[in-house]
């Protein structure tokens, strides 16, 4: 699927919920289903330091694809990294570079990606897109 | 009488809703709210007397500047400084310690040392450090215990004739713990060295009497004693302040200007380079009046009930750890649920209208001493009530239940 068409799902699945409650609760259970990043890039090297919560993201290539895994050590957090990488993760990167992130307005969780919660999550969306402009500078 | 609901009539913002739910504001150690008389106090100065102060001839200008020093006077009065002129505006407590700290850089030489505690806030620690690179000095640390108290043992050791600052917050914005400067200030003087007391966020619940402590320095911010945010005062003593070369050239801060050679004004100006935040320093003194029309003694009292009681109810929750546990403390309480992250804590309160503050506080050293990311701080001001507190208890259950 396309990234766009996958937004579109995330938005369609969060408007089912009646309340931030519903959301939160969704968001949490999405945090802790999120595939763990593997231990050995949970180091400095791939660390997103805000003041609230840590970020680690990974990038690889596979084939023209870039997948990404990442982790918080809050779960709020984890769960917004989780609808990231849903969206963002085995597209190509030029698709990457290519999309928006406003989908994540539409969910409700706007408040979360705003620089002054200072989570790690706006520098990971930044993250996402200057892996993405890496690899694809690689792949031409 | 201490009359809380008739006190909260004062604050506007204590009637508004955050995400559908009547504001719990419990950040007060962040940032105090502002009264109505604070409010009208900065309306009155834009509405009738907004003008450039200490250069006018003109009626406006004259107005302006005898409100501006009748205010440095009530803030002198407040903390029992010897001269008007020892009290300087600032934007804030950081400003303050810069202003000291740069101040510094001309006295201090290579291989002296400066002592700190390891529970300051971040202001009060990254000024000295970039003073120590400047100048060669050692900066060394006074260590704290697992209940967030100083180990005052080993601050005597630290201390010798090498030493000529010491520098330490009269209360810990992480963890609520009052220190005994009275003690930390007579230590440091019997081996000739300076002490900057950090007072910000002890100005909110303790007078502080700055002849009596003998100290030589203390930091105020505005926005911490129902101020304006922006204004603050750094309390010098004299012979200091003359010591201490200018922080900032400008307007205001000169005696005369030539090209070769500029004299500096005499204290207070000598500090206060620029147009200052001229009506900010009038509603600080609105807002130090209004607190102790209400009495300091009155609003400690009634703080420190309201921090048993929490202290009492938060504990009931199963999970629940208090960082901070000092003998002597004020409403601060900073803690963490086992498994959980302050982060997920605080959002779920945040959105059932209760305010707290998340993270390490600016202290991250305090944070590093007891191996965490940071914690969920809940400080209380005179105006929060038992039933706000109960609101947290109800709110920290159901995101612990959430997040379980
Ligand atoms: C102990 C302490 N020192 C210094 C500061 C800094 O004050 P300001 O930001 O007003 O300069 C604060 C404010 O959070 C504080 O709590």
């Amino acid at each position: 699927m396309k990234i766009k068409e996958i937004q579109e799902e995330i938005i369609d699945e969060f408007a089912m919920f009646e309340d931030w409650m519903q959301r939160y609760e969704y968001m949490i259970e999405l945090g802790k289903s999120l595939p763990l990043i593997d231990e050995q890039f949970k180091t400095d090297d791939y660390i997103i330091k805000g003041c609230q919560s840590k970020v680690w993201v990974h990038a690889k290539l596979d084939g023209n694809k870039l997948i990404f895994t990442a982790d918080s050590d809050a779960i709020i957090t984890k769960g917004i990294i989780a609808v990231l990488i849903r969206a963002f993760s085995n597209q190509t990167p030029q698709d990457i570079i290519d999309a928006d992130t406003a989908f994540i307005d539409e969910i409700g969780l706007k408040e979360h990606l705003s620089p002054t919660r200072a989570n790690g999550l706006v520098s990971m969306v930044k993250q996402i897109k200057l892996y993405a402009i890496a690899y694809q500078t690689q792949l031409n | 009488m201490f009359n809380v609901e008739k006190i909260r009539k004062d604050f506007p913002i204590l009637n508004r809703k955050v995400n559908g739910n009547p504001l719990v504001y419990f950040d007060n150690a962040a940032t105090s709210q502002t009264p109505l008389v604070v409010i009208n106090s900065i309306v009155d100065y834009y509405s009738n007397y907004n003008a450039n102060i200490h250069r006018g001839v003109h009626a406006l200008s004259q107005e302006a500047t005898d409100k501006y020093e009748q205010a440095r006077i009530k803030i002198q009065k407040h903390f029992n400084a010897a001269k008007a002129h020892e009290i300087i505006f600032t934007s804030g407590t950081t400003h303050a310690i810069n202003l000291v700290a740069n101040g510094f850089s001309s006295l201090l030489n290579k291989g002296d040392e400066v002592v700190v505690s390891a529970m300051e806030h971040h202001s009060n620690i990254v000024p000295w450090q970039m003073l120590c690179e400047r100048t060669g000095a050692i900066l060394k640390v006074i260590p704290i215990n697992q209940e967030g108290e100083l180990l005052i043992d080993i601050y005597q050791d630290l201390l010798s004739e090498k030493t000529k600052l010491v520098f330490c917050n009269h209360v810990s914005n992480a963890l609520g713990t009052i220190n005994p400067i009275e003690k930390i200030i007579s230590e440091a003087h019997q081996v000739g060295a300076a002490v900057l007391i950090d007072g910000a966020q002890a100005a909110p619940h303790i007078v502080a009497n700055v002849e009596e402590l003998d100290v030589d320095f203390y930091t105020v911010s505005a926005h911490k004693v129902c101020g304006p945010t922006g204004v603050g005062v750094l309390y010098g003593k004299e012979d200091w302040l003359n010591k201490l070369p200018p922080y900032q050239g400008g307007g205001e801060m000169i005696a005369e200007v030539t090209f070769e050679k500029t004299t500096y004004a005499e204290l207070p100006h000598k500090f206060e380079a620029g147009t200052p935040n001229i009506c900010g320093g009038i509603a600080f003194g609105t807002a130090l009046d209004y607190m102790n029309a209400i009495g300091f003694d009155a609003i400690a009292l009634y703080e420190n009930e309201l921090l048993r009681y929490a202290t009492k109810k938060l504990l009931e929750i199963d999970g629940l750890k208090i960082y901070g546990t000092a003998k002597h403390k004020t409403g601060v309480i900073s803690f963490n649920i086992e498994g959980l992250h302050p982060y997920d804590i605080g959002s779920i309160l945040d959105k059932l209208g209760i305010a707290v503050r998340t993270g390490h506080h600016c202290a991250q050293p305090i944070m590093d001493f007891y191996k965490i990311p940071g914690t969920v701080r809940a400080s209380f001001s005179f105006y929060n009530t038992k039933e706000e507190i109960d609101i947290l208890v109800q709110g920290v259950i159901r995101a612990k239940n959430m997040l379980q």
